[in-house]
This record gives structure tokens, sequence and C-alpha cells, in this order.
């Protein structure tokens, strides 16, 4: 039973890690392997708009063929990678891109997060203060005098933590 | 009292933001994920130059028709939802309201021709775009797809998908039917 399983994780593990568009790419022949390294960038960067979820690299449509062919055929008559995002971007909007553009649409995409985590990090700090000041200012502690002998002496007991008779707020209280 | 009537307020919170999130996701819920904004509206139409269907040695091109307001349909003989739209289309070149031009898309000629002749054709041209690269020019994602073009050969309208008669009178009637915009046609 536990091999079966180890066997099947295994499995799983191979199918997660294998390069998903190997399988369905045609091949294509360039002479600058500079040129065939911005090739293979731009197609993983370039969402294909049949199947949304896949990129020209990993899909098989028949568009995804076509605009694969155009990327090649701009990048080995010299383009620019940009012209080439331009050309699809002109064609099919910003969501050929994998990576949206920052523009007033997709601001919020993008600092969203940021400001989530300013928001956060804000509001826990005021939180912290709030209850420091709510600590300094409970009386309770200073009603209960049984409770503060016991602290006395707890802390008496403890070498680590009674280090000496410093004056502080709360030690004179206790001395008292 | 009040500092009791604060705690429960605070506790509220996280419902109030369960609230909203479930309002947003539920909003998102109800959205098209597949609909891609359309970057041709308001565009120059696309320019090509291909043979026509029934006459290879005829070519149309948008320019032609530059003058008219007139309705670009992307179709394919091997397009299921084609075949929805397909009566629909034949209903609005009957009205004689507006020349219907069929961009043919990756179609071989035989069975387009066949598929017109079973069907009915409601187009003025089918310029057969066998390699697609008109439907690269024009975005086209996947067939059916249909568009208006305005007496400027300014592109006003798109539309993805099957068309439906709801569709036509509500969104595209209207641009049919509306006079050319005198601003943009006296330059």
């Amino acid at each position: 039973m536990k091999s079966i399983l180890l066997t099947c994780a295994l499995a799983l593990f191979a199918l997660a890690y294998a390069p998903q568009s190997a399988a369905v790419i045609e091949a294509v022949e360039f002479e600058n392997p500079k040129l065939e390294a911005r090739y293979r960038s731009l197609i993983d960067d370039l969402r294909c708009l049949v199947c949304q979820n896949q990129n020209l690299a990993g899909s098989d449509a028949p568009l995804a063929k076509d605009l694969r062919e155009i990327t090649a055929n701009m990048l080995k008559s010299g383009a620019s990678d940009t012209e080439i995002k331009t050309f699809m971007r002109e064609r099919y909007g910003d969501f050929v891109l994998y990576e949206p553009p920052f523009n007033a649409a997709t601001a919020f995409l993008w600092l969203g997060p940021f400001a989530l985590l300013l928001a956060v990090l804000v509001g826990l700090i005021i939180n912290i203060r709030r209850r420091q000041n709510e600590e300094l200012l409970k009386p309770t502690h200073a009603m209960n005098d049984g409770e503060r002998v016991k602290v006395r002496n707890l802390l008496h007991n403890s070498p680590e933590l009674d280090s000496g008779h410093q004056p502080g707020q709360n030690r004179q209280h206790i001395d008292n | 009292m009040r500092s009791a009537s604060k705690m429960k307020l605070k506790y509220l919170i996280p419902l109030i933001g369960f609230l909203a999130m479930a309002v947003l996701l539920g909003i998102g819920l109800t959205l098209d994920p597949k609909a891609v904004p359309s970057t041709m509206i308001g565009k120059t139409a696309p320019a090509f130059d291909l043979p026509l269907l029934d006459d290879r040695k005829q070519n149309f091109a948008p320019k032609d028709l530059t003058g008219k307001r007139w309705i670009l349909n992307v179709w394919a003989s091997w397009c299921v939802s084609c075949r929805y739209e397909h009566p629909i289309l034949n209903e609005l070149a009957a009205s004689g309201a507006v020349p219907i031009v069929g961009l043919n898309y990756k179609d071989t000629d035989p069975e387009a021709i066949q598929w017109l002749a079973e069907r009915g054709n409601p187009y003025v041209a089918t310029p057969a775009d066998n390699k697609g690269s008109a439907g690269i020019e024009w975005g086209v994602i996947a067939v059916p797809e249909t568009f208006i073009i305005d007496e400027t050969g300014t592109v006003i309208y798109k539309h993805s998908g099957p068309i439906t008669r709801e569709l036509v009178a509500k969104e595209m009637w209207p641009l049919i039917t509306a006079p050319a915009n005198p601003a943009i046609q006296s330059p």
C-alpha cells in the first residue's frame, strides 16, 4: 500500500515538473541562438487567446501556431521585443500579455497588495500602542495587594529577572 | 455602556468584511471570463485585399465600402455557432438596411460554397481568408465575430460569438440606422 502511494506521489511530481511546452510546439530554426532565446521568452510571455490559461508556447490552438509563426518571422526580420508585443497588443489588447502593464485599469491590481500591507501595518501599530496605553492606565494591579506581593516574591526568587534594585515606577509601587 | 456597544461593533467588522467580499466575488461570478475587451473599436478598419469565394478573379478590400456603413461577419463552414447566427444574418440582409461582408476564415472553398448554398447567402461579398491573415489583422480570436464599420472606415462595434435577435435589436440596429456623424464625415 505504502509503495503504491509513493509511486503515485512520484508520478504526480514528475507530471508537475515536466516541461509542458515540449509536447506541442513545432521546431523553429534560428541561425542565431540569441534570437532563439528571445523567441522562447516571447512565446512564454504571450497568452494564447483561444485557450486563455495557456501561453503561446504551451498551446496547440491554430491561432497560437499562427502567432508563434508571426513572432518568429518578426524576430528574423529584426523587430524588437517591444515591437512584437505592440503588434499583439494592437490586435488582442493588453490581455495578450501575461504580465499586465501598469495603467489606470490595472493600478489596483499592482498597488492593491502593497496598500493592503500598509493598512495592516498601520492598524497593527495603532492597536499595539493603544493596548500599551491601556495596560499602563489599568488600575487593577494597584488595587490587588495580594497579587502584588506574589509577583514581588516571584521576582525576588528569580535570579535572572531580579537584577538589583533599579528604581522604576512599578518597583516603587511594590515597595510601598 | 458605550464601550460595550463599541465592542459589539468591533465584532461586526469581520462579518461586514465577509459580506463585502461575498458581494464582490458574487459579481465576479456573473462576468464572462472569456470576454476580452476589443481593441478595434474606434480604430480604422484594418486593410486586406482578398479574392472572393465565388469568383477568385475578383477581390474585396474594406476601402471598397468607404462612404457606407457596413457589417463584417467572420465565419467558417467548420464553425458550429455560425449555424445559429446564420438565419439572423439572412434576416438582416433581407431587410436591406446594411451590406454584410462575410470574411470566410481559415476555410476551404468547396465546403464554404456548399455551406452558403445550403443555408442561404446573406453576404454582398465573401472574401476568402484561407490562411487567417486578415483575421489576425482584425484581432479575430474565435469565429463568429461581427463588426460594424461606419462611413469613414472606422470600426464602431464588435461582437464575439453568435449574434442573436435580441442583440441585433438592442445593440446593433441603433448603430446600423444611426445617421452618420457629421463631425467625422466632413473633415
